[in-house]
């Protein structure tokens, strides 16, 4: 044994030492007693656990399974230089017949589970305009969620407009919370910014919460109605539309399915566009991109207010979908979400984003046979996670190596 | 020679401390000129107060005849006033041919943009053979080198050189410095270079001035500095 893998073994036991400190308060103390017995079994499966992979990573660092892993990593390369090389219909077929054939295949559950890992794919990528491309760190991006949502909410019960008009009247008044929002605030820079926006999400929600003649208060708003299509109709021979109240979960389903491809197609192309490589170059060097004429305050708002377009849009759908909009649904916790699926999927990366929707709400549902465990695996898992793949699970693309290394 | 750029009695602040005081100088259309002096001397200040980063307190500057003092930094490159910023502060994630591209950021011409590329690429090959490589991936000296290409994408009338020797070895420095004049006799472009190395500045331009805590305090023919007891003394190190 090298002095280098005694030296990791120490710093392993001495991890899971400390995991059973951790563990023991959250199952030891309890009913005015102390117990062990719960604690040290859960963390015995826990540690032989974690003992089995360690040992896999050091025996795999030290080569031993070179004879195993060589193989794979060959195929793995081969697949993958395959599927570089693959015209791009041919990657994007098989997954949209997936995704048109998934609720056929499913039950209610998965398509429960489906609807809310497209809503949050929305999400993602409009925070993932003003993150990953801009570079402005947004804490309360969830307000523009609730705009959306409260004012699809509000034209439906009051004026019963139909879905298909309020979409657009929703992603323009988010849009315009976006640049009301963004215009004092958008004048700080890091850190600054955050708190800033931090608490206009909070003031967003407050509003919701107290004003009671028009959101309800913390009773919320109920009775919006579902979207509805024209079916064309042939009755007798005569031709007709027949409108079509959609409440049936498979065809909601539908519905945020084109909503998320809408959104995917409108943010590749801002990511390839002069506007795109405007706001990259803010979020590289904000004064050096002003130095090339670039008018960094009306880009930054413009981000700001594409970004919450595809928030209040996913809002809108929200409240379409609940039927019922309270102001719970647009908390903190929620922002923070969205942006650890930007976060843990890699900046910038719309695969990437959308990877991190799907792990971030699907893993939770995975987790559930857990139960009292679930968050402690969740966070388990994510901070694994960024251990390992700290640009994310799908970073951006990058080229080329470092100049010095080819000298 | 009609003036280009000219700071007339310019005064600069850092909240209470004053970084420049009563500043005047001019630069005439085609002109290389270089302002020298120590660390602190109010040098990129100098610059960052032409380019509306520092707000003048005081003075007025002046870019082809009219103030440009109440224009944004962004409006500038528009007029044809590029600037090549202290420590290069290229966008290290974007390509090399993403970074020239922003060069070109506000101009509409996409024939003229294409041949400037050429041009740029003529002049720095290596950035031609790293077009595909992210900016933070390039060394010091090609990091300098598209950052001067970068500004030439704006086709500018008036270039700002924000001490583009700094930290690099001295070769690489005499081959910028090279280029720099190149560009300058086959284009026109007025340079107005702020450097350290006083030795390489002086060899290079026209006239010079010298800055001290804030203030000019000598200003002369490049050539007429080059022999000055004192200047040799002070920073050339004779």
């Amino acid at each position: 044994m090298t002095r280098g893998s005694r030296k990791s073994w120490q710093y392993f036991g001495l991890g899971l030492a400390w995991f059973y400190l951790l563990l023991w308060p959250l199952l030891g103390i309890r009913d005015g007693a102390l117990h062990f017995a719960e604690t040290t079994a859960v963390w015995l499966r826990v540690a032989l656990g974690a003992t089995l992979c360690f040992a896999l990573y050091r025996l795999g660092k030290a080569g031993r399974l070179d004879a195993a892993l060589k193989p794979l990593a060959a195929a793995r390369d081969a697949v993958g230089n395959t599927l570089a090389r693959a015209p791009r219909w041919m990657l994007l077929l098989p997954l949209a017949v997936f995704a048109l054939s998934y609720p056929v295949l499913t039950n209610r559950y998965a398509q429960d589970v489906a609807i809310n890992v497209l809503v949050y794919i929305c999400l993602g990528l409009g925070l993932n305009v003003v993150v990953g491309l801009c570079g402005l760190l947004d804490l309360g991006y969830i307000a523009f969620y609730g705009v959306g949502a409260y004012t699809y909410a509000l034209l439906s019960i009051h004026y019963s407009l139909p879905f298909w008009v309020c979409l657009p009247i929703c992603a323009a008044l988010a849009a315009i919370a976006g640049c009301l929002i963004g215009y004092p605030t958008l004048r700080m820079r890091g850190d600054y910014l955050a708190i800033v926006t931090l608490g206009f999400g909070e003031i967003v929600r407050i509003v919701i919460n107290n004003w009671m003649a028009l959101t309800g208060g913390p009773n919320g708003l109920l009775g919006i109605k579902s979207p509805g299509i024209y079916l064309p109709q042939l009755v007798d021979g005569s031709f007709s539309f027949e409108y079509l109240v959609i409440r049936k979960l498979e065809y909601l389903y539908y519905i945020i399915l084109a909503l998320a491809v809408f959104t995917i197609i409108a943010v590749y192309r801002i990511n390839f566009s002069r506007i795109g490589r405007a706001f990259e170059a803010i979020r590289e060097d904000e004064t050096a991109a002003e130095l090339m004429g670039v008018d960094t305050f009306r880009f930054k708002l413009l981000a700001y207010a594409l970004g919450a377009v595809f928030g209040g849009l996913a809002g809108a759908f929200f409240a379409a979908r609940m039927r019922f909009v309270s102001p719970e649904s647009f908390t903190f916790i929620e922002s923070a979400m969205v942006l650890a699926m930007v976060v843990l999927g890699g900046m910038g990366s719309i695969p990437g984003v959308i990877l991190g929707a799907l792990a971030l709400v699907a893993l939770p549902e995975m987790f559930r046979g857990f139960e009292l465990y679930r968050m402690l695996a969740f966070g388990g898992a994510m901070a694994f996670m960024m251990l390992v793949r700290p640009a994310g699970l799908w970073p951006a693309a990058r080229l080329g190596k470092r100049s010095d290394d080819t000298e | 020679m009609a003036a280009i750029l000219e700071l007339e009695g310019v005064c600069a602040h850092y909240g209470r401390i004053q970084a420049l005081r009563d500043v005047s100088l001019h630069v005439g259309e085609g002109e290389i000129v270089t302002i020298i002096g120590a660390n602190g001397a109010g040098k990129s200040t100098t610059l960052m107060t032409i380019c509306g980063i520092v707000r003048a307190s005081k003075g007025d500057v002046r870019y082809q005849g009219a103030s440009i003092l109440d224009k944004r930094a962004d409006e500038l490159p528009a007029l044809g006033l590029c600037q090549v910023p202290e420590g290069r502060r290229i966008f290290p994630r974007l390509t090399v041919q993403e970074n020239l591209d922003m060069g070109a950021f506000l101009r509409r011409d996409a024939d003229g943009i294409a041949a400037d590329l050429g041009m740029v690429f003529r002049l720095f090959p290596v950035l031609f053979e790293r077009r595909k490589q992210h900016g933070g991936t390039l060394s010091g000296g090609e990091q300098q080198m598209l950052a001067i290409a970068r500004a030439f994408m704006g086709r500018p009338k008036m270039l700002l050189l924000d001490e583009p020797s700094l930290g690099l070895s001295p070769m690489i420095s005499q081959h910028i410095f090279r280029i720099i004049r190149n560009v300058n006799e086959e284009s026109g472009v007025t340079i107005l270079l702020v450097e350290q190395n006083a030795n390489m500045a002086l060899k290079l331009a026209d006239r010079a001035y010298v800055m001290e805590t804030g203030a000019v305090v000598l200003e002369d023919t490049a050539a007429a500095l080059r022999e000055n007891a004192d200047i040799k003394k002070a920073y050339l190190g004779q």
